[in-house]
């Protein structure tokens, strides 16, 4: 077990240096000049050229990556260019934030995805089955803003049930903290709750066809420990590697959904980045995200293997 | 303890919180503000931070006049080259510092000095301060210079604590010390900006509130709900389409102003290589586009009437504005008849880049069909505004949809743009005269003599047209009912003397 995870942690280290080379090109061949794009109506030129100078910005490319890099080792990662502030405390300060509405949105996939998954492969052909496929089909197919926008003006302007944006930290006010990312967490848990009922449908499908489920029937166990403790159990394995997959799919639609509901996140705090072509952040964030995916998964293998006695050898 | 003793529990305590609750007043701001410190910021929402965190040596009224804020009066020399200030003895800064003469001198020569600073060429006619009392400082100025007031009018005028900026260097804006309404509190970017209530500030009587949160809502839609849910208390910036929805609103009150600034199209005269071409080559051109747009057409079907149109670098209603060239009437057989004398009877096409957000390519939209009456194609170039930026100061471009945030001195909307040294002259444009006339406009505390100089330049610009100015934004607050004594200024500032909040 521990061979296997420091193997895949040394696998992981040509991805991470691959990942930084990559960032640091991509943005380099953003058209736009940060300090440019930062004086905005100020254009002074003697103090564009000092801000040049002061981050670095007219060293040749590969030296900028190679001082870049030797920072971020010694955990800097450069300041905003925009406020100043070190990309490490503004990540520390937005980690928090994601993790929070990602993790809700996640309790809202699961909550909804696989219970729906079950009934609807136990009752494959019935009028639930079909009703359940149809609300999937459109947690797909609604576009995030769209729901996003709705749910703001039906709960928050016309109910006035929960706040319409924006963000409380968790230890100041839990209660406040939970209701404003109630909608948020919804609309991106959603399309991932399809994505999981879909799943969890056609696992228990395969499992509730094969031999041991009948075996189990046979011995006369109730149909409901003959779903949930022999068949559902089976069909776990691969919706958790899914989940894990999906974790990193609800980082990426924090983007959208902390945009619409102006969350300070993660997600917002790297549009906005890109926008302002504040490199350092944008950089940071990609490189913390990056392996943040990368440890993700490799908790989903070991997942999958304490799961499947059969991949222990 | 059983839950509901707890809920019981956490219910008084809530109770008790709301009794004592401070009021705090919920702005809602268009984007995050940049860095908090006036030498290095650069965004509007910025300059509305510092209007409740840092006062100005003077400041403006709604009417653009000059009123004493630090400073109590001012006094010119015969020449117009020095100008004695007389300042406020009962002020103090955020951490207690005084305020005099010194802490004056010293924030003028950061200002100058900072590497940082972005203030410089605003205080690039000042050679040098003297302090002459405890409460009286003499600027020296190389030349007159009738700018400086207002310039002290805006950030660079924002007094801030010596001490504080001495020991904190360029980074006094993670935490500013100022001596304004409200002290810093808090920041969580992109979150909010917290300021509260300082108590010894010199106008303390006018302040109702206990604090102020400023929440940065890029979506107007959002920022209307919020205002709508009643989480927020204010707003900057209504968007024109969202008028009729904030009126119809009970609860909710619209305030508005012409802004200062203009929004128009800037063409490649003579920047680089791409300046020669028919539609930098040829003013008729340039003429002939701006008759064929009919500018009350964009107001009504963009910005729902909301917003003001114009033709000059300063709006109609401003004191500067030249009477003798007014808008324009839409005119596509004069358009036409400019282009056959161009030589270009078959129409001609032009490439204009426009910010790829949806107001700027509505704009162009409209301006693009009824170009095209006149026989004027229109391609449409969108571009991500960093980019456009950037070709646009490069000169890569042939026309650009642009505008100016806008200036309370009249020299801030024109001089930098249309004079050849000028820093944001984009155009490329020259012409000896204007230069000439321009600088002239800048060296007389004299109005009438002033105003004659912009007229003369007008008369010249508005035949070469570099710009073809098309509207002024007009700035849209929507208020909770609930707030009294707002007063819409024409720079965009939400100023919260006096302003209170009266829960219905």
């Amino acid at each position: 077990m521990l061979s296997f995870i420091l193997r895949r942690i040394l696998i992981a280290i040509p991805t991470v240096i691959l990942i930084s080379i990559f960032v640091f090109a991509l943005q380099k061949l953003l058209p736009g000049d940060p300090v440019l794009a930062m004086a905005g109506e100020e254009r002074d030129p003697a103090t564009i050229e000092f801000l040049r100078e002061k981050y670095r910005l007219n060293d040749p490319i590969p030296v900028q990556y190679f001082t870049w890099v030797g920072n971020a080792l010694t955990g800097d990662l450069g300041i905003s260019l925009r406020t100043n502030q070190p990309v490490t405390e503004l990540m520390a300060e937005k980690l928090p934030v994601t993790l929070q509405l990602a993790t809700m949105a996640m309790i809202f996939a699961l909550v909804i995805g696989i219970p729906a998954g079950i009934l609807s492969a136990v009752k494959k052909g019935t009028v639930t089955d079909y009703v359940a496929n149809v609300v999937a089909l459109s947690g797909l197919s609604i576009p995030n803003f769209w729901l996003g926008i709705m749910l703001i003006l039906l709960v928050s302007v016309k109910w006035q049930l929960l706040p319409a944006s924006g963000y409380v930290p968790f230890d100041e006010d839990p209660v406040r903290s939970i209701q404003v990312m109630i909608m948020p967490a919804f609309v991106l848990g959603t399309a991932l709750a399809a994505t999981l009922m879909r799943h969890t449908r056609s696992a228990m499908l395969t499992v509730l066809t094969s031999d041991y489920v009948r075996t189990a029937r046979a011995k006369g166990l109730s149909e409901r420990r003959v779903i949930l403790k022999h068949a559902f159990r089976n069909a776990l394995t691969p919706i958790v590697t899914l989940s894990a997959l999906l974790f990193g799919e609800l980082i990426a639609g924090a983007v959208l959904t902390e945009q619409i509901f102006t969350v300070p996140g993660f997600g917002k705090l790297v549009v906005d980045a890109v926008f302002n072509r504040d490199y350092a952040v944008v950089q940071g964030i990609v490189l913390v995200t990056a392996v943040g995916f990368i440890v993700m998964n490799l908790l989903a293998d070991v997942a999958y293997v304490l799961l499947n006695p059969r991949l222990r050898s | 303890m059983t839950l509901s003793r707890l809920t019981l529990a956490a219910a008084l305590l809530g109770a008790t919180a709301l009794g004592a609750q401070a009021q705090d007043l919920r702005i809602a701001l268009q984007s995050d503000a940049d860095v908090l410190d006036p030498d290095q910021s650069r965004t509007f929402v910025g300059r509305i931070v510092y209007a409740s965190l840092c006062d100005k040596l003077v400041d403006i009224t709604p009417d653009l006049e000059i009123i004493p804020q630090l400073a109590t009066e001012w006094e010119w020399s015969e020449d117009g080259t020095s100008v004695t200030f007389t300042l406020r003895e009962d002020v103090t800064f955020h951490d207690g510092t005084p305020f005099n003469a010194e802490a004056v001198a010293r924030n003028i020569e950061r200002s100058q000095t900072l590497e940082e600073s972005r203030r410089k060429s605003e205080l690039s006619s000042v050679t040098g301060t003297e302090v002459l009392g405890e409460y009286e400082i003499r600027f020296d100025l190389a030349s007159a210079d009738a700018t400086l007031l207002a310039q002290l009018a805006d950030r660079s005028g924002m007094m801030m604590s010596p001490d504080a900026f001495d020991e904190a260097g360029a980074d006094f804006g993670l935490d500013p010390v100022c001596s304004g309404p409200f002290e810093f509190d808090e920041r969580i970017a992109q979150d909010r900006i917290v300021l509260t209530k300082f108590d010894d500030y010199w106008n303390a009587e006018e302040i109702n509130f206990d604090s102020v949160t400023f929440l940065p809502i890029p979506d107007t839609t959002v920022r209307l709900a919020n205002l709508q849910s009643g989480d927020i208390d204010i707003l900057e910036r209504l968007a024109a389409t969202d008028l009729g929805q904030a009126e119809s609103d009970g609860g909710i009150n619209v305030e508005s102003a012409v802004s200062l600034g203009y929004q128009g199209l800037t063409f490649n005269v003579d920047n680089g290589e791409r300046g020669d071409n028919p539609w930098g080559n040829d003013a008729r051109l340039r003429r002939a586009l701006s008759l064929a747009v009919g500018r009350d057409i964009i107001n009504q079907v963009v910005f729902e009437g909301a917003f003001a149109p114009g033709n000059q670098p300063f709006p109609p209603n401003s004191p500067w504005y030249d009477d003798d060239h007014p808008i324009p009437e839409r005119d596509v057989e004069a358009a036409r008849a400019l282009l056959e004398e161009a030589g270009y009877a078959d129409g001609i096409t032009l490439e204009v880049q426009v910010p790829n957000t949806t107001v700027p390519l509505q704009l162009m939209q409209v301006v693009q069909s009824m170009a095209s009456e006149a026989g004027i194609n229109i391609e449409i170039t969108s571009k991500e505004f960093a980019t456009l930026l950037q070709d646009q100061s490069a000169g890569d471009f042939t026309a650009s949809q642009i505008g100016w945030s806008g200036r309370v001195d009249p020299d801030g909307n024109i001089h930098q743009f249309m004079t050849t040294e000028g820093g944001i002259n984009d155009s490329g444009y020259s012409n000896e005269e204007v230069d000439r006339l321009l600088d002239a406009a800048r060296t007389t505390n004299d109005q009438a003599e002033r105003q004659e100089f912009y007229n003369q330049a007008r008369d010249i610009l508005n035949e070469d047209a570099p710009i073809v100015y098309l509207y002024h934004q007009t700035w849209i607050w929507a208020l909770d009912d609930d707030i009294q004594g707002f007063v819409p200024y024409p720079d965009g500032m939400i100023r919260l003397e006096g302003v209170t909040l009266e829960e219905s």
